[in-house]
């Protein structure tokens, strides 16, 4: 079932006239109807989990958001989409960018926004020029601007570009940002919700999210959380990359096993070249690695399924995390160390520098990996880099310390042989 | 060089200030130094920054902090292609590391250099978003992705062509 990319194969679905045909802006028009509250309370009737890769409750997130009187409020949308694997609200914003503004518009509605703002990372350089004439198109019908359809409601939309920095995914961070800052994260609590931006009342959500409460409010929450399994309700994009025969964006069922997202027909038809699943990380490079047995199977020998539950089961033991939704799939031939040298690299690029941890911590790690990769390495240097990784989890301002240490500690816990193989193998490790 | 918007970009300046509350236009520093970059050679010379922190009446300074923060702002001339080829995890499992050799081989550069005829500078990059698209490399403001070193060879002979060498 597809709630969000249903009409993607639409001949000119990017632009107005074609989308309204296909029942666009009708939840709009609904939502101007209801009150903001009962808007709120079918959000959370549906279940929606944030899919920027927390998953904290969005009906929850938005009965938190302050209301002090005289105040304004602002919907900040996060389209930074920064994590490694992660490409899915690049899709949505691409090809279906009203889908996107309906959702910001009711969502704005909601929350009592009249400025909402969607922060995009800079390099998605062209995204601004489809999103802004899916605005105007939107204003020019009606749909934004001053007392829309008559509601009273007055909303305008801006996109801001980023400018290349992954730590502005980061709700903070991007808050900083949008003030014309560095983007260094700020100390939870308080939360966006009580001071965000310009210290106002914020809510935060990821693309996706806000794409989703158009079908939520055309088919009401409570059906919306019939669909899907336990407490992953709707619908999930996947952005599957690495060795796979077809990679892409994908609308999953939430009841979908591993092994049918990789090897189905309908999805990624099995890795490319014939070769073999080794491993893979399910949520974006910040989460767990997992061996090809326990990607397809949990510890207990149960079939592992494309659902927030299922890839967590067994804790960062023996399972993993459904996250952003990034599925890097890696083949028999791919060097374990290397990618995890690959990812440290990245997350030393890309630590604000704040905490020391973080800052030096990500920095270490990088040169151990790479000493090991290049075969200068010894068994020591694995058991420093645990430590290592150890110590920055936990004692950071934001989460990204803990993005850079599990991948390493994932990588080593079932990996580790592979480690020890370059220790022993100088010679054979790259030059 | 003249550091002077022209007034076009003036016009669309005065529309990105326009979209913060009163007092807040600080908020528009990461848009006007994109433009600024566009307009003023490629990159973020001093007295650049300087401008822009005199349209936003904010100090100097603050332009500097944040300039030097963002990746994609340059804080020296660049080539007139600046090639940012993804190096991150899921391109190099799609064989970005042989892209990368494979342009400073021909083009005689390392990471971060510029070719001595002012065309090319190879600036490898982190995970741009098209991880599924891999192996792939920013130009300028679009992705050219899938790529091969058949690929690559044709686009550095088109990009010559385009600038007449
Ligand atoms: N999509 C992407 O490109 C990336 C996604 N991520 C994901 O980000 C996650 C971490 O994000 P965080 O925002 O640090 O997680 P978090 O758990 O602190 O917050 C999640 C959301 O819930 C809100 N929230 C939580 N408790 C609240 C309360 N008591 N009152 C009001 N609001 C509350 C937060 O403001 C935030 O919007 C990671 O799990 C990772 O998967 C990380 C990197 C990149
Ligand atoms: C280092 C870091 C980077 C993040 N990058 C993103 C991002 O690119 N996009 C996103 O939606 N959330 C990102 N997040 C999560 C946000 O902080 C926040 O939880 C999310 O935008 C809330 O939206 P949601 O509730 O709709 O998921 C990041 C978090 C961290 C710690
Ligand atoms: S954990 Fe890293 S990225 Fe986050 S605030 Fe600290 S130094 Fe910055
Ligand atoms: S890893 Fe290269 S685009 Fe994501």
């Amino acid at each position: 079932m597809k709630l969000l990319l249903e009409n993607a194969h639409i001949e000119g679905i990017r632009y107005y006239d074609a989308y309204r045909k296909n029942g666009g802006y009708r939840a709009v028009e609904k939502a101007l109807k209801m009150a903001p509250d009962d808007i709120v309370e079918e959000v959370k009737k549906s279940g929606l989990r944030g899919r920027g890769g927390a998953g904290f409750p969005t009906g929850m997130k938005w009965s938190f958001l302050a209301k002090p009187e005289g105040v304004p409020r602002h919907l900040v949308c996060n389209a930074d989409e920064s994590e490694p694997g992660t490409f899915k609200d690049r899709y949505l914003m691409e090809f279906l960018p009203h889908l996107f503004v309906e959702g910001l518009i009711i969502s704005s509605f909601a929350l009592g926004s009249n400025a909402t703002y969607i922060y995009i990372r800079g390099e998605y350089a062209w995204i601004p020029d489809i999103l802004e004439q899916a605005i105007a198109e939107a204003k020019a019908n009606g749909w934004l601007g001053k007392n829309i359809m008559g509601s009273g409601f007055d909303c305008e939309i801006y996109v801001q570009r980023g400018a290349g920095a992954y730590i502005c995914g980061e709700e903070t961070a991007l808050i900083e940002s949008l003030e014309g800052k560095r983007g260094n994260p700020r100390i939870k609590p308080p939360f966006p919700a009580v001071q965000g931006l310009w210290m106002r009342p914020t809510v935060v959500n990821n693309v996706e999210t806000i794409a989703a409460v158009v079908p939520i409010i055309n088919m009401g929450g409570e059906e919306y959380g019939k669909i899907g399994v336990g407490r992953s309700t709707g619908t999930k994009l996947i952005s599957a990359c690495g060795n796979l025969k077809r990679p892409g964006v994908y609308e999953i069922p939430f009841d979908l096993s591993v092994e049918e997202f990789i090897f189905g027909d309908e999805w990624c038809q099995g890795m490319a070249n014939g070769k073999r699943l080794k491993a893979c990380i399910p949520g974006g490079s910040s989460v767990p690695i997992l061996p090809a047995n326990l990607l397809l199977k949990t510890a207990k020998g149960e079939t592992r399924y494309m659902n927030y539950e299922s890839l967590s089961d067994g804790g960062f033991q023996t399972g993993s995390m459904l996250g952003s939704g990034g599925f890097i799939v890696l083949d028999e031939d791919q060097c374990v160390v290397r990618h995890t040298m690959s990812l440290a690299r990245f997350y030393k690029h890309e630590s604000c520098g704040q905490c020391s941890p973080c800052r030096e911590g990500t920095g270490w790690m990088y040169r151990i990996l790479k000493k090991l990769e290049y075969g200068q390495g010894t068994s020591a240097d694995i058991d420093l880099l645990w430590d290592i990784q150890r110590r920055i989890e936990g004692n950071t301002i934001c989460p990204l310390g803990d993005a850079a240490a599990w991948p390493v500690a994932a990588a080593i816990r079932h990996f580790r042989d592979e480690f020890e193989w370059h220790v022993q193998h100088p010679e054979e490790s790259q030059q | 060089m003249n550091i002077q918007f022209s007034p076009e970009k003036m016009i669309k300046v005065q529309e990105i200030i326009a979209r913060y509350p009163e007092g807040k236009q600080k908020s528009a520093l990461i848009p006007l130094l994109h433009l600024a970059q566009e307009e003023f050679g490629g990159w973020l010379d001093v007295p650049v920054m300087d401008y822009v922190a005199g349209i936003l009446n904010i100090k100097p300074i603050e332009v500097y902090e944040v300039a030097t923060f963002y990746t994609m702002f340059n804080m020296k001339p660049v080539g007139r292609y600046v090639l940012e080829v993804c190096q991150t995890g899921p391109c190099m499992l799609c064989g970005s590391d042989q892209i990368i050799s494979h342009i400073k081989n021909k083009l005689g550069i390392k990471e971060g250099e510029t070719t001595p005829d002012g065309l090319f500078t190879l600036k490898p990059a982190e995970c741009l978003g098209a991880c599924g698209y891999a192996p792939m490399m920013q130009l300028g403001k679009f992705f050219k992705e899938h790529l091969t070193i058949e690929k690559v060879d044709a686009l550095l002979d088109e990009l010559r062509a385009a600038a007449g060498n």
